[in-house]
This record gives C-alpha cells, sequence and structure tokens, in this order.
C-alpha cells in the first residue's frame, strides 16, 4: 500500500496538487492540443471505478499508520471523549497545582487559614465576611473557615490518587492472574477461574468495610503502624490502594485471560517457545504487551469505579482521615450542614461527577477507538 | 437442571463458610478488642467479660463454637444492643432494606427497560441521545451526591417530601430514598438494554422473523426482548451486591432503621456477632439470587443448558 500513489477525488477541484508519498508535487494534467486531460501516469493505474477515489473526500497520503496512531484518529472525532479529556485534563492540572497557588496568592491552604482571618464563620461563594462581592473564596468557606476551593482541590489530589493507585495494583492482580490462567490452560485455568467465579458473586463492600473498620482510621494496628515510623496518613491510604485494588481484579482477569487465549496459538508464540524462552517470558514478554489495547480500555473504566468506591468509605467515615481530605469525606462533611451552607456538598459533589463523568466517557471513547468492533453499533 | 440446582446449593453453604472465617478472620487478626476504649477496665473485669464471651479459650474452640451456633442459625447475642439477640435485630432491620431495595430494583427495571428498549429502536434519534446522555449522568453522579440534593431541592426548598427518617411501606418518605438508590441501576439496565437489543435487532433469526411476515410488534417482543433482555437478567446477580452497598450509604443519608446502618455501627463498635450475622446473612441471600439468576437465564435462553 505504502507505494502507492494519492488517489485525486474525481470531483474535487482543489487548486494545489497532491502531495506524493515523498513530498513531491504531482506535475498537473498534461493537454493536449484538443483539450482532453492526457493522463499522467499514475493516474493511470487507478480505474475510475476504484472504491477507494469514491468515498475519500480528503487528500491523504497513505503512510502506514499504526494501530495507536489509527486509534488516536478515532479518538479525536469523538467529541464526548475529547470533551472527557480536556476536563479531566484541567482537574488534574488544578488538583495538582491549585492548592499551592491558592496557598501563595491567598494563604489558604487546605487545612489552614491565614492568622488574621476570623474563625468559625461559613462564607457563601464569592462573598465576603461583611457579604460583599468578593473573589478570594470562589466555592465559600466551611464552618472553620477554610477555603472550600483549596479543600475541593486538594480532595481532588486524593482522590484521583487513590484511583489510579487502586487501579494499577488490580491491573498488576488481573494482568498476571489472566494472562496466566489464559496462557496454561486446562485444569488450571478451569480451577483459577473459579476461584474468580466465586470472587465475583461476595460480598466483597462488605468485607472491604469490616478491613477498614477494624485495622484503618484510629484502630491499634494504624497505633502499631506509627509506632514503627509509619504515619497514619500514609497507613491509611496504603490500606485503601490494597483494600480496592484486591477486589477491582475480577473482570481484568477475565478479560486479559479471553486476550491471552485467542493469542497464544499465534506463530510468534510458538517461535518464541521454539527458541527457548520461558513461560513466564513468553507470559509476560510476547503476550502481555499484545492485549494492552483492552487492558487500557479497561483500566480507563475501572478508575472511576474505583473512585467511586473510595468516595463511598470516606463517605461512611472508613477512607482517608481528616486532615486529610477526598471528595468523598468532603461531601459527608458537607451533608452536615446542607441546611445552612449546601455549597460544602454541591462543590465536592458536582467536581466529582464532572470527573467520574469525563472519565466515563473517556473510557467509552477509547473503546471505540481502539476496538471498533466492541463498539455498541 | 435439577443436578445443577442441587450442586449449586451445595456450593453455596461452604462458600458461606468461607466468607464467615474471613470476616471472623479479619476480626481476629485486628488488634485490641470490642472492650478496649478510652476508658481502662479493672483487670478483673476484663477478666470477667472474657470468660463470659469465652474469649479466654483457645481460638479454635471459639471459632468451632461460633460455626456450630452459625449452622443452626443462631448468630447469637448482640454486644451493644442490650439484651437483644442478632436474630431479632435481622429481623427488625431487614423489611426496611428489602422494602427500600426492592422497590429500587422495580423502578430500575421499569425506567431502565423502558428508556433501554426506546433508544435501542429509535437509535441515533433525540431520544436515543438524551436517555444515554441522562443514563451516563445516572452512573457519573455518586448517591451520596444525589441523595442529599434531592433533600435540598425536595425538603429544604419546595417543602414537598420529608427529608429523613423511616415512615412504613407506603408513606412519603421511602420516595427520596427509592430515587437515590435507583439512579445508578436505572442507568445501568438503560444502557445493558440499549447494548443487547442493538445486537439482537441485526442477529439473523430477527430477519428471520421478519420475513416469514410477522409484525412488528410481534418481532420485538417475541424475539428482539427475549435476547436483549440477556444481559440485565445476568446483570440483577452483581446489581444486588451493588444494591446492598447501596443501601448502606442510602440508610446513612436518610436515617433509615435498616440492614446497612446497623451493619456500620456495628463495625464502628466492634460488634463481632452482629457483623458476622449480617455478613452471613446476605451473603447467603447473594448466593441464592444468583441461583435464581441462573435458572432465569437458563429458561429464557434455549441455548444454555445445565
Amino acid at each position: 500500500m505504502k507505494d502507492q500513489p494519492p488517489i485525486n477525488k474525481p470531483e474535487s477541484d482543489t487548486p494545489e496538487p497532491a502531495l506524493t508519498p515523498l513530498g513531491t508535487v504531482s506535475e498537473p494534467p498534461i493537454r493536449s492540443r484538443e483539450g482532453d486531460i492526457i493522463h499522467t501516469a499514475p493516474e493511470f493505474a487507478i480505474g475510475e471505478g476504484d472504491v477507494r477515489s469514491a468515498d475519500t473526500g480528503v487528500l491523504e497520503p497513505l503512510a502506514g499508520t499504526s494501530l495507536w496512531k489509527d486509534a488516536w484518529r478515532r479518538l479525536l472525532k469523538n467529541k464526548l471523549a475529547v470533551f472527557g479529556m480536556i476536563v479531566l485534563a484541567i482537574i488534574v492540572v488544578a488538583s495538582v497545582l491549585g492548592p499551592y497557588i491558592i496557598e501563595w496568592r491567598t494563604g489558604f491552604s487546605y487545612d489552614t487559614v491565614p492568622p488574621q482571618m476570623e474563625l468559625n464563620k461559613a462564607m457563601p461563594p464569592f462573598r465576603d465576611v461583611n457579604g460583599n462581592f468578593s473573589g478570594l473564596h470562589p466555592m465559600g468557606t466551611d464552618i472553620l473557615g477554610r477555603d472550600i476551593l483549596a479543600r475541593v482541590l486538594m480532595g481532588g489530589q486524593i482522590s484521583l490518587l487513590v484511583g489510579i493507585i487502586a487501579t494499577f495494583v488490580s491491573l498488576i492482580i488481573g494482568i498476571a492472574f489472566g494472562a496466566t490462567a489464559g496462557y496454561l490452560g486446562g485444569r488450571v485455568d478451569n480451577l483459577m477461574m473459579r476461584i474468580v467465579d466465586v470472587l465475583y458473586s461476595l460480598p466483597y463492600m462488605m468485607i472491604v468495610i469490616v478491613l477498614l473498620a477494624f485495622f484503618g482510621g484510629n484502630s491499634r494496628f494504624m497505633q502499631y503502624l506509627q509506632s514503627i515510623g509509619i504515619s497514619q496518613q500514609k497507613g491509611q491510604l496504603f490500606l485503601l490502594f490494597i483494600a480496592l485494588g484486591a477486589v477491582s481484579w475480577l473482570t481484568m482477569a477475565r478479560i486479559v485471560r479471553g486476550q491471552v487465549m485467542s493469542l497464544k496459538n499465534q506463530e510468534f508464540v510458538l517461535a518464541a517457545r521454539a527458541t527457548g524462552v520461558s513461560t513466564t517470558r513468553i507470559i509476560f514478554r510476547h503476550l502481555v504487551p499484545n492485549t494492552l489495547g483492552p487492558v487500557i480500555v479497561y483500566a480507563t473504566l475501572t478508575i472511576p469505579q474505583v473512585m467511586l468506591q473510595e468516595a463511598f468509605l470516606s463517605f461512611l467515615g472508613l477512607g482517608v482521615q481528616a486532615p486529610l481530605a477526598s471528595w468523598g469525606s468532603l461531601a459527608s462533611e458537607g451533608i452536615q450542614n446542607i441546611a445552612i451552607f449546601p455549597w460544602q456538598l454541591i462543590f465536592p459533589g458536582v467536581t466529582m461527577a464532572l470527573t467520574l463523568f469525563s472519565l466515563n466517557f473517556l473510557g467509552d471513547g477509547l473503546r471505540d477507538a481502539l476496538d471498533p468492533q466492541m463498539r455498541k453499533v | 437442571m435439577l443436578r445443577f440446582i442441587v450442586r449449586r446449593l451445595l456450593i453455596t453453604i461452604p462458600m458461606v463458610l468461607i466468607i464467615v472465617t474471613l470476616t471472623w478472620g479479619l476480626i481476629r487478626l485486628a488488634p485490641g478488642n470490642f472492650y478496649t476504649g478510652e476508658k481502662r477496665i479493672p483487670p478483673a473485669i476484663v477478666k470477667n467479660i472474657r470468660e463470659k464471651y469465652g474469649l479466654d479459650k483457645p481460638w479454635y474452640v471459639q471459632y468451632g463454637k461460633m460455626m456450630g451456633r452459625l449452622l443452626k442459625g443462631d448468630f447469637g447475642d448482640s454486644l451493644t444492643y442490650p439484651g437483644q439477640s442478632v436474630n431479632q435485630i435481622l429481623w427488625r432491620a431487614l423489611p426496611v432494606s428489602a422494602t427500600l431495595g426492592l422497590l429500587a430494583y422495580l423502578l430500575a427495571l421499569l425506567v431502565g427497560l423502558t428508556a433501554g428498549t426506546l433508544a435501542a429502536l429509535k437509535q441515533n434519534s433525540k431520544l436515543d441521545y438524551a436517555s444515554m446522555a441522562l443514563a451516563m449522568l445516572g452512573i457519573s453522579v455518586p448517591n451520596f451526591v444525589l441523595g442529599p440534593l434531592l433533600v435540598l431541592l425536595f425538603s429544604l426548598t419546595l417543602y414537598w417530601l420529608p427529608p429523613a427518617r423511616w415512615g412504613g411501606f407506603p408513606s412519603w418518605n421511602l420516595v427520596m430514598p427509592v430515587l437515590t438508590l435507583s439512579a445508578l441501576y436505572m442507568a445501568y439496565i438503560a444502557r445493558l438494554t440499549r447494548a443487547g437489543m442493538l445486537e439482537i435487532l441485526r442477529a439473523d433469526y430477527v430477519r428471520t422473523a421478519r420475513a416469514k411476515g410477522l409484525t412488528e410488534r410481534q418481532v420485538i417482543f417475541r424475539h428482539v426482548m427475549r435476547g436483549g433482555l440477556l444481559p440485565v437478567i445476568s446483570f440483577s446477580g452483581p446489581a444486588l451486591a451493588y444494591i446492598i452497598t447501596g443501601t448502606v450509604v442510602v440508610e446513612q443519608i436518610f436515617a433509615l432503621p435498616g440492614l446497612g446502618n446497623y451493619f456500620i455501627n456495628a463495625n464502628f463498635s466492634r460488634d463481632e456477632p452482629l457483623i458476622i450475622g449480617i455478613v452471613a446473612f446476605l451473603s447467603i441471600l447473594i448466593l441464592v439470587f444468583n441461583l435464581l439468576v441462573d435458572i432465569a437465564y437458563a429458561l429464557i435462553d434455549p441455548r444454555i443448558r445445565y
């Protein structure tokens, strides 16, 4: 395909001549004395009825495109996915940089208030102490006078962190489990997948709740961790990563297993085996990289789920502990004063919903782009 | 079929035992105990407590005793609700959670199926886009945000509905909790129905059904619906687990005395018999329900044989 000349759409009247793959400008058609077009050699090669010339509106050099480039182009065509990407980028950048910028400009951090401020007064969005317009707190303040924007952005940092790392944990477990089961096949596969089936039907969130209630928060276990030099905040986050990662890998394992099963009888695996590559190496160097497409798609869709679960736990008071905040714990603070200070709930809640919305759109778009056959018609 | 049901029921028992063991092990592995609070208790009283609850015995004796009790269907006495057995608490809390969950699921089915079917039949229409955008919203807005927002709107601004508390079965108190709980499943079911129906609408046997002269109504209700509903049915197994998790939050928001509320409180007060009782009870519920789903699946899809 690479050495095919460019195809000019018959009815296109673009003034500038087409670019060939080599980048040289092709000659304009040569006219005979009678006015007939004498076709230059490349155009002769393609018949009038050539299907490709019928529907391509744009002049595209038929350079070889990789799967990723192709998928990227398809993704950019999906307006909702692009919207998701942009919103997500804004939220990520704002969460990472925002709290520091706010502290630098106003002196408010997510957990402290500048010394001269009047405390114990929750201010509505864009209002100062006297009720006049002020740009100092676009999202208002909470009952302790803390800036809600800074808290929402800091909460975003934690929520996104938990979402990404717990998804990563689930990715590692899921890929290792699924790829091993799929490649080994037979009785091992049967047993491993039965385990997944069993785990699927467990009320695992209840066990996660028990785990966090008895090991997280202010439990003896956390006190023990503190005594060996791990701060409670770190310990709690670590517990969340593990607990949420450990319950989110099941679908990933199934997807990877299916992919590996369809790949393992192909020639490149046979070639690897023939040259004496070990089983572990075949699984992780030859098979797993080829399952990356569906894995990325599913990981994108796992992040919002994990974030929801984290928020659910934090909302119940079992997840992220004060003074750290996540969107879930901010919402649970907000709900207590909802009648008087509704903005304390609305801002973290809407930010979180927007993030999940974007992630879901992006995930759907990625799925359509990377695997057009899986597209929901 | 009968063999399949019996075999599955037999698997259910060890699975419940595994779940209970896991929960029990987690609770026991955690350092500390239910009587170790802020207040110092004199050692003599600690000794008495340990004797009363059998904590002075080795762990395998305690485990055996608990399992023995459990197999007889006796979950023991609650540690935090004086004079009440776990069984009593379960029977008192169950109607609240069951009403909530059942109504939410029925509402989700009703709205989700209708919206999904209409969206699939009129693919790429405005209706399709609108319902799918709403469904995406339903998936993305967490229930603990939706619930309070509903309260803010209907109770604190419009004064239409009571903001919280349990008011028996047909009562206005149920409207917002049920809506909050069902939004997510509504959205899921609508998406699943649409995807399933779209796939079936292109299937060969649907073309055959049209070709042999069935009316469009017959094609849709007899052939398309039957195949298109399979994903929805297989989703109802996980849906129950999700709904149980969801009731935990919804019962907290609306202060309803259901299983989820008791479960959270039991966790904070380290009420071991109550935690294990609720976990065991809900596991049995989920496992039996999954079995029913599989049976329904086989009845609807003639390709599946057990």
